[in-house]
């Protein structure tokens, strides 16, 4: 994949989002993962009588109820597959591998998982192949270390089970990871090297004339882009606030703090920012401010007040 | 057959919401519901025609596209099912696009469906995703509304006590609602009051709790309400609107969109003096302040004159105006289902099947969902009787 090359002087900065998700696994996954655990494979009965590996916990043609549980076989045959010549990290084997579906012996659905082969001339529709548990095993996916080519007559016998084990394992965590490259675009960039001078450039709409502080490029309402650049500031408006009473875990900001809506002069909406400079129980709406720089950063550090008269109401009540 | 086709709920039901639920995965979570609602209705999946699910963003619990996976528990497979995604309104937006099927005779009896599983996402971070250059909001969620309220607060010069009187009515309320996650017996209006600040002027006990639960409704058309066993809940009016989260001349106070909304529900259902025709109210009060909010908004009272309601006891149970009978977003809020227990709540009312939290007489209720940045508006205005005309 290329991506189209962005236009000379836009910023461009990797976003990544990545949380541990935890699972509830609920009665069936969790008999089916705490299996893995003790190398039993466990399929689900379908009211039809067909045997679904991995299991689901309710039918996929009737809707109904889901429970009988049955061991399979850890042999089986591959029914289809793909060659992966570049494993990404997270996957199953570091070495080129092929994905394939493994209709394990005894069930009438296919497992995805990985087939540790030398090359793709090794794989093929109908192949025999076994599990290769892994050394380490904590009721996962990934306590199949993946599939490993064996010659073997196939079996379609399957055992009942119920499903009971020691400790059975009721919750997973799955980790998710998203890697973005984030482009800003041109009014956001715009905005972000008059910041670097200090300055805040907004953008006005051509048809209402209200003033964007940050511009997104186009005005909400109008649905038109916003050219004309205006600066605002440096001094504005505390419309409205709150004090913030308790730290947040990615905020680095000694409690109590106020955190605020600010209307700078000659913007048409408020942006937020942090009130200092005064203590935090005098802060009120109307007060008068002013940006405070810190050495490096990209935004102002804080507000603070400048001194004049308080605004009247009347001048900021659109704002709010 | 001319005009569109009345719609009637027939099944309602709800999981017990609490703040996990460790012993079922999503698929059994919105499974339970699911089966009340058809139980209600005495219906089984064969006689459902289509599945209309909703839940809030997919990253909160990061499962993408949910919905996939849970067409088996929900017995969607070979019928057509359809996810809708309006960030907190989604319960009641699901709630309307299901009616709309059945409005349109595009399907007979539909199962609608919203869900969320708070324990296990990750809202607060799923909702404030690190963006480069951008400026980080300096606040929790609370902090996010808070200002707002403060606004709200100048405008009309509500005494500052009114949050508390919402928290501690609509938590008493809850007690009455065995489906309602907090249950605070020994709560008094001293414990809300002295409840610590957070987002000053958002006290601790002012603000929803974060919840799993589902909540499940089977809509179906006149032959089918004919044949339902309980008496249906109709549905007068249904109406969506959104507006952007951030604008030049957006009023967080009251915004335009939510307005708007509540002016074509009425139109629908032929309400022209919502404060007298309408006997109950289930609305999206996810900290305490809304409600008077929403009152103006909703035009149950005139700008600056909410907060009065809430005070002189209109919004109580026994009240002129009971404003969340069961215990509203603040008692529960499963984030994706709570758009949707505001309106299957708006429905038990109508129906005289709301057990302890029954308004007496209610004939019309309205339930009302928001979402995003007041970014998303849906309600529906039910009635005891088929609409006429």
């Amino acid at each position: 994949m290329t991506a189209a090359a962005p236009p000379p002087g836009a910023l461009q900065a990797p976003l990544v989002v990545e949380f541990p998700f935890t699972r509830s696994l609920g009665p069936v996954q969790s008999a089916f993962l705490t299996g893995l655990r003790e190398r039993t494979v466990l399929g689900v009965r379908t009211e039809a009588g067909g045997v679904l590996v991995p299991p689901v916990e309710y039918d996929p043609v009737t809707a109904a109820e889901l429970r009988e549980l049955v061991e399979v076989a850890a042999t089986g045959t591959v029914t289809t597959w793909a060659w992966n010549p570049e494993p990404r990290p997270g996957q199953p084997l570091a070495t080129p591998f092929a994905w394939v579906l493994v209709r394990l012996d005894g069930a009438d659905t296919a497992l995805l998982h990985a087939l540790d082969v030398p090359g793709p001339e090794a794989v093929r529709t109908g192949l025999r192949v076994r599990i290769r548990w892994a050394a380490e095993r904590a009721g996962a996916i990934t306590d199949i270390a993946c599939f490993e080519p064996y010659e073997s007559s196939p079996q379609d016998d399957t055992t009942p089970h119920d499903g009971r084990f020691e400790e059975p394992v009721t919750g997973i965590v799955a980790p998710a990871r998203l890697d973005y490259t984030y482009s800003p675009g041109r009014a956001q960039t715009r905005y972000l090297h008059g910041l670097a001078e200090r300055r805040t450039v907004g953008e006005r709409c051509p048809s209402c004339a209200k003033v964007y502080v940050p511009p997104r490029g186009a005005c909400p309402t109008c649905g038109v882009a916003t050219t004309d650049q205006v600066e605002v500031g440096p001094r504005g408006t505390v419309t409205t606030f709150c004090i913030v009473n308790i730290k947040a875990k990615n905020l680095d900001i000694e409690v109590p703090y106020v955190y605020a809506h600010i209307a700078l002069d000659g913007a048409g909406l408020a942006l937020h920012g942090r009130i200092a400079g005064i203590p935090y129980d005098e802060v009120r709406m109307g007060l008068r401010v002013e940006p405070v720089w810190s050495e490096d950063g990209r935004y102002p550090d804080h507000y603070r007040p400048t001194g004049e008269p308080d605004a009247d109401y009347d001048t900021y009540k659109e704002l709010l | 057959m001319p005009g569109k086709e009345p719609v009637a709920v027939v099944g309602i039901g709800q999981t017990k919401h609490v703040a996990a639920r460790r012993d079922v995965s999503i698929a059994g979570l919105v499974r339970e519901a699911a089966l009340r609602a058809l139980e209600d209705a005495e219906l089984t999946w064969a006689d459902i025609d289509a599945v209309v699910i909703g839940k809030a963003p997919d990253f909160f619990e990061g499962v993408m596209m949910p919905e996939l996976y849970l067409a088996d528990a929900l017995g969607a497979v070979g019928k057509p099912m359809i996810r809708v995604h309006t960030a907190g309104s989604v319960g009641g937006s699901t709630a309307l696009v299901a009616a709309n099927l059945v409005s349109a005779r595009v399907h007979r009896t539909v199962l609608t469906l919203a869900f969320e599983k708070q324990s296990e996402s990750n809202a607060m971070w799923g909702l404030s995703l690190p963006v480069p250059f951008q400026q980080p909001l300096l606040a929790g969620a609370g902090g996010f509304f808070a200002p707002h309220v403060r606004a709200y607060m100048r405008r009309t010069g509500a005494p500052d006590t009114i949050g508390s009187l919402v928290a501690y009515k609509d938590r008493r309320n809850a007690l009455k609602n065995p489906y309602a996650h907090l249950h605070e017996h020994d709560l008094t209006l001293e414990k809300v009051q002295a409840s610590p600040m957070l987002w000053d002027p958002i006290r601790y006990s002012e603000t929803c709790p974060s919840s799993d639960g589902a909540c499940a409704m089977v809509l179906t058309d006149r032959a089918g309400a004919d044949r339902a066993p309980r008496p249906a809940a109709w549905v007068h009016g249904g109406a969506m609107r959104s507006e952007p989260t951030l604008f030049a001349g957006k009023d967080f106070v009251s915004p335009r969109a939510g307005r708007d909304c509540a002016a074509d529900v009425f139109r629908q259902a032929g309400v022209t003096d919502p404060r007298r025709e309408i006997d109950a109210v289930e609305m999206y009060v996810p900290f305490s302040w809304y409600e008077p909010m929403w009152l103006e908004n909703l035009g149950f009272a005139e700008e600056g004159e909410g907060w009065k309601l809430t005070e002189s006891g209109v919004t109580e149970l026994d009240g002129d105006l009971p404003v969340n009978p069961s215990g509203g977003v603040l008692s529960t809020n499963p984030i994706g289902a709570s758009g949707m227990i505001r309106f299957a709540e708006a429905a038990l009312q109508v129906r005289g099947d709301a057990g302890a939290h029954q308004v007496e007489g209610a004939r019309r209720a309205l339930g009302h969902a928001y979402g995003g940045g007041a970014q998303f508006f849906a309600m529906w205005v039910v009635g005891d009787t088929p609409p006429t005309g």
